[in-house]
């Protein structure tokens, strides 16, 4: 779907917890998630922690959509 | 003669242990056959036997890769064996995946053949590919008798180091090798004759397929993040609680898009995921963990994004074929560039 999107000219970040995956089926611009069944979160943490998590995940993606990439790049 | 000894890796749900909510269970092992590995053991025959079964949760073997495989090849090597089958995975990616890893780890330290089965569909296919033995199996348990059948066979062959023949005699997955053999007619001849097959309309197999390894260059990046306009895009299956629309929640066949026009963040009450693929209780509790609504009107009310878009668009990841997804991409890559949309958050679960 990423690669859908990037091959149509829009900047995509993709964030995903199977990274090998991700890599293996090509999408640009990776951001690794926190767990499968929570990419964005995390039940262990309290509410203000988990949201601080969730801001910087997302950060991330943003920083990925700024970033001039030549190829496949994980941001970590 | 002694008999063979195999053991047979599966996952949390086919060791009978139970589904997504059980899938971080670690690596454990129980002697002999369990659920589909007494089926293996009718097609491997009198001459093996299947002496343990070696099982562990998909999310448990994802999320702690290393760690898992470590453990999962001490309990596989403490039973001696000659041959470890693993899956069939089917189209699961999470438990395709763990397979592929399983008999790699194998193959590489304990020096044992191995063999497993996957839908050629499932994304672990792609990785695997090259290295492994992958029986192509259809995308769900139906096709379990006959895909361990050719899984026996070909496991059998492999332990008694007999000679395999070419990827679709034996109903494994083409790992781009190539051999030296004889053909009985010269390159100019053999190509003039599917030529002539072609023009005549008969099928015609290619003796070398081409490698399909398709990468995209990446975009010119947003230049102001602050003008921008950004858009929600999951796989994650998140949908307005009760599902009005009743969309898949595996092999999906169609999106949707729902507004979140004045949604400051997602709530349990207004929000749910119906993904089939995943234990979707903190998805649940908390829908933010996979959409995060909240953490973007944050953004947007600080000046850090120009806006996010009031909508954003929705499907089930598990079990939706390539074919589909590309299809899904197109649609709404257009809808995308009609609302102005210049960078996309597009989150994975």
């Amino acid at each position: 779907m990423a690669k859908e999107f990037e091959r149509r000219g829009i900047p995509t970040a993709i964030i995903s917890t199977i990274v090998p995956l991700a890599e293996s089926i090509g999408p640009n611009r990776i951001i690794p998630g926190k767990a499968i069944t929570h990419p964005l979160g995390d039940p262990a943490l309290s509410p203000a922690e988990e949201r601080a998590l969730r801001r910087g995940l997302v950060r991330r993606a943003l920083d990925a959509l700024q970033t001039e990439i030549s190829g496949q790049t994980i941001f970590r | 003669m002694t008999k063979l000894r195999v053991v047979h890796y599966v996952n949390q749900f086919f060791a009978g242990i139970g589904g997504e909510d059980r899938a971080s269970e670690a690596p454990d092992v129980r002697a002999g056959a369990v659920g589909p590995g007494q089926l293996l053991e009718r097609a491997l025959g009198a001459s093996a036997e299947v002496v343990a079964t070696v099982h562990c949760g998909d999310d448990f073997f994802a999320e702690h890769e290393d760690e898992a495989a470590a453990t999962v090849l001490d309990l596989i090597a403490r039973h001696q064996p000659d041959l470890i089958v693993a899956g069939p995975a089917f189209n699961a990616g999470r438990y395709g995946f763990a397979c592929g890893r399983v008999c790699r780890a194998v193959e590489e330290t304990l020096k044992i053949p191995a063999v497993t089965g996957m839908y050629p569909d499932n994304p672990a296919v792609e990785l695997y590919r090259p290295s492994l033995y992958i029986v192509a199996s259809g995308p769900n348990a139906m096709s379990m008798p006959a895909t361990l059948e050719r899984m026996a066979a070909l496991g059998l062959k492999r332990a008694r180091g007999e000679r395999l023949g070419e990827p679709r005699e034996e109903g494994y997955l083409a790992r781009g090798m190539r051999f030296t053999e004889v053909a009985s007619d010269s390159a100019a001849r053999r190509a003039v004759d599917m030529l002539l097959a072609s023009v005549r309309g008969e099928a015609v197999l290619t003796e070398w397929p081409l490698p399909d390894y398709d990468r995209v260059p990446p975009p010119t990046p947003i230049k102001d993040i602050r003008r921008a306009t950004i858009a929600l895009v999951t796989s994650g299956g998140i949908v307005p609680k009760g599902n009005p629309d009743r969309i898949e929640s595996t092999y999906a066949t169609k999106w949707k898009k729902y507004s979140l026009a004045g949604i400051k963040a997602l709530t349990s009450d207004g929000w749910q995921s119906i993904h089939g693929g995943y234990d979707t209780t903190r998805a649940n509790e908390d829908p933010n963990r996979v959409l995060p609504v909240d953490v973007l009107r944050d953004l947007e009310a600080e000046g850090a994004i120009g806006r996010l878009l009031d909508q954003y668009w929705v499907f089930v990841g598990s079990g939706a074929s390539t074919t589909n997804a590309r299809r899904f991409a197109e649609q709404m890559a257009d809808e995308l560039r009609d609302l102005s949309v210049e960078g996309v958050i597009f989150t994975a679960t």
